[in-house]
C-alpha cells in the first residue's frame, strides 16, 4: 500500500510545483460559466434552462485541457518506463494516477460549483443533482480520458487528436448529466440517470485501467 | 546459473530488420558488452530484453519468469538505466530517489540517499531541482540507483557513462566490478572505452539495411 500511496505522493508533489499549470482548467472553467450570462442575456428563466449543459460542457472541454500532460512528462522523461519495471502491476500504477489526477483537477472544480450554480440561477433540486452528475461523472471522464492521453503519449502536439478521440465518447455522459439535472429542475425523479452514470462509471473503473495501462505499453514500443 | 536468456528474438522497425533469430544468455557474475554502430539496434534490443519491447519473434527469460508476459516479476530483481534517465526536472535528487526507492521496494532512509550522492559528488545539490543540474549531473542523479539497490541482482545500462567526467567514469568502472564480482550480472553498451577490471564478453550487432 506504501508503494502505491507513493505514487499520489509524487504526483501531487509535482501539481504543486506546476501551480500555474493547475489552475488553467479551473480558470478557463470560470471564464465560460461567468461569460454565458453575458452572452444569452440576463433573464433568470433561460440561465436556469441552460444552466446545467453549460456547465456540464465547460467541466469536459476544461478537464480535456488539462488531460494532456497525465502522462507526458512521465514519459518523456523515464519514468514510466521505470514504472513499467516496478514490482507494482502498470493497470495499478495508471488507476492511481487517474484517481490522483481527479483529485487534483477536479475536487477544486467542484467546490466552485456552488458559487457557478449561483451566476447561472439554479435551484436547490438542479444543483443538488448537478453534485451528484459531477461526482458520477468527472471521474468517467478521467479514467477514459487516460485512454485517450496514453494512446497518444508518444505523439507531438497531440491535445486536438486526444479531444477528438475522446469528445464523441463524453456524448452519452453528457446526455444523462443534463437529462438528470433538467429532470430536478421540473421536481422529477433523476434516480435513472444518476443509475446509469453510476453503471459507466463502474464499467470505466473496471475497465479502464487495462486499456491505459496497455495503450501506453504500446506507446513505449 | 542463467540470469537472463534471450531465444530467436528477432526487431523489425520501420521495415528495416534491426536483427533476426538472435540468441544470447547471461551468466551469473558475466559482464556483456553490447557493441555495434549507431542504429544497429543496441537499444531496441536492451528494451526487449528487459520487457519494454516486444520483439517480432521469440523470448526472453529473466530468472525464471517470461520479460513480457510476466514484466513486474522478471524486473522485480533488475535495474534498467536507458537513455531517458527515469527522473523529473522538478523534483530535487532526494525526492526523485525516494520515490523510486519506495516504487521498488528499495529500503533507503533519505540518509542513505544523502550518502550515496555525496559519494558522486553531488554534495550541495540535494535540494536542488534536478532542471538546475547539469546533463552529467542528472545523469549522476540516475545512477544513484546502481548505489542505493541492494538486491538487483541484473544491470542493463544503456550507454550510461555518456556525460559523466573521467573521475566519475572510474568510479562508476570500479562500483560495476565490485557489483560482479559479488555475484551480479550486468549487460551494457557504450561507445566509450570500458576498462572494468572483470572479465567480459563482446556481442557485436552489425549494422543492416
Amino acid at each position: 500500500m506504501s508503494m502505491v500511496w507513493s505514487f499520489c505522493k509524487r504526483d501531487i508533489a509535482l501539481a504543486y510545483r506546476q501551480r500555474a499549470e493547475l489552475m488553467q482548467p479551473l480558470m478557463f472553467f470560470m471564464m465560460v460559466i461567468t461569460l454565458f450570462p453575458l452572452a444569452i442575456g440576463p433573464s433568470p428563466e433561460i440561465l436556469q434552462r441552460v444552466s446545467g449543459g453549460v456547465i456540464w460542457v465547460a467541466a469536459i472541454l476544461s478537464l480535456l485541457l488539462g488531460m494532456e500532460r497525465m502522462f507526458r512528462d512521465d514519459f518523456n522523461d523515464g519514468t514510466l518506463e521505470q514504472y513499467t519495471l516496478s514490482p507494482t502491476p502498470l493497470y495499478m500504477i495508471v488507476l492511481t494516477k487517474v484517481l490522483t489526477h481527479w483529485f487534483i483537477h477536479i475536487l477544486p472544480l467542484l467546490l466552485l460549483s456552488p458559487l457557478l450554480a449561483l451566476f447561472l440561477n439554479m435551484n436547490m433540486p438542479m444543483y443538488k443533482a448537478l453534485i451528484a452528475t459531477l461526482v458520477l461523472g468527472t471521474p468517467v471522464i478521467s479514467l477514459i480520458g487516460a485512454i485517450g492521453v496514453a494512446l497518444t503519449v508518444g505523439l507531438q502536439r497531440s491535445g486536438v487528436l486526444v479531444a477528438l478521440l475522446l469528445i464523441p465518447l463524453f456524448i452519452p455522459l453528457l446526455i444523462f448529466a443534463t437529462s438528470a439535472i433538467d429532470s430536478a429542475s421540473l421536481q422529477l425523479p433523476y434516480s435513472f440517470q444518476l443509475g446509469m452514470m453510476a453503471a459507466l462509471l463502474l464499467f470505466a473503473l473496471a475497465a479502464a485501467p487495462a486499456a491505459i495501462s496497455y495503450s501506453l505499453r504500446v506507446s513505449q514500443h | 546459473m542463467t540470469v537472463l536468456s534471450a531465444h530467436n528474438v528477432s526487431c523489425e522497425k520501420q521495415d528495416r530488420i534491426l536483427f533476426e533469430h538472435l540468441s544470447l544468455s547471461l551468466e551469473e557474475g558475466e559482464l556483456l558488452l553490447l557493441r555495434g554502430e549507431n542504429g544497429a539496434g543496441k537499444t531496441s534490443l536492451l528494451r526487449i530484453l528487459v520487457g519494454l519491447s516486444s520483439p517480432q519473434t521469440g523470448s526472453v527469460t529473466i530468472g525464471e519468469f517470461d520479460a513480457h508476459s510476466q514484466t513486474n516479476q522478471a524486473s522485480e530483481k533488475l535495474i534498467y538505466f536507458g537513455h531517458k534517465l527515469g527522473v523529473s526536472a522538478l523534483l530535487n535528487p532526494i525526492e526523485n530517489l525516494r520515490y523510486w526507492c519506495k516504487q521498488h521496494n528499495v529500503a533507503a532512509t533519505d540518509a542513505d540517499i544523502i550518502a550515496v550522492l555525496d559519494t558522486l559528488g553531488l554534495e550541495g545539490l540535494e535540494y536542488l531541482s534536478v532542471k538546475h543540474l547539469s546533463a552529467g549531473q542528472q545523469r549522476r542523479v540516475s545512477l544513484a540507483r546502481l548505489w542505493l539497490s541492494k538486491d538487483a541482482t541484473l544491470w542493463v545500462l544503456d550507454e550510461p557513462m555518456t556525460a559523466l567526467d573521467v573521475n566519475m567514469v572510474g568510479h562508476f568502472e570500479a562500483h560495476i566490478a565490485a557489483f560482479l564480482k559479488s555475484g551480479g550480472s550486468v549487460i551494457m553498451t557504450s561507445h566509450q572505452r570500458v576498462s572494468i577490471d572483470h572479465p567480459s564478453r563482446e556481442f557485436e550487432l552489425e549494422y543492416r539495411w
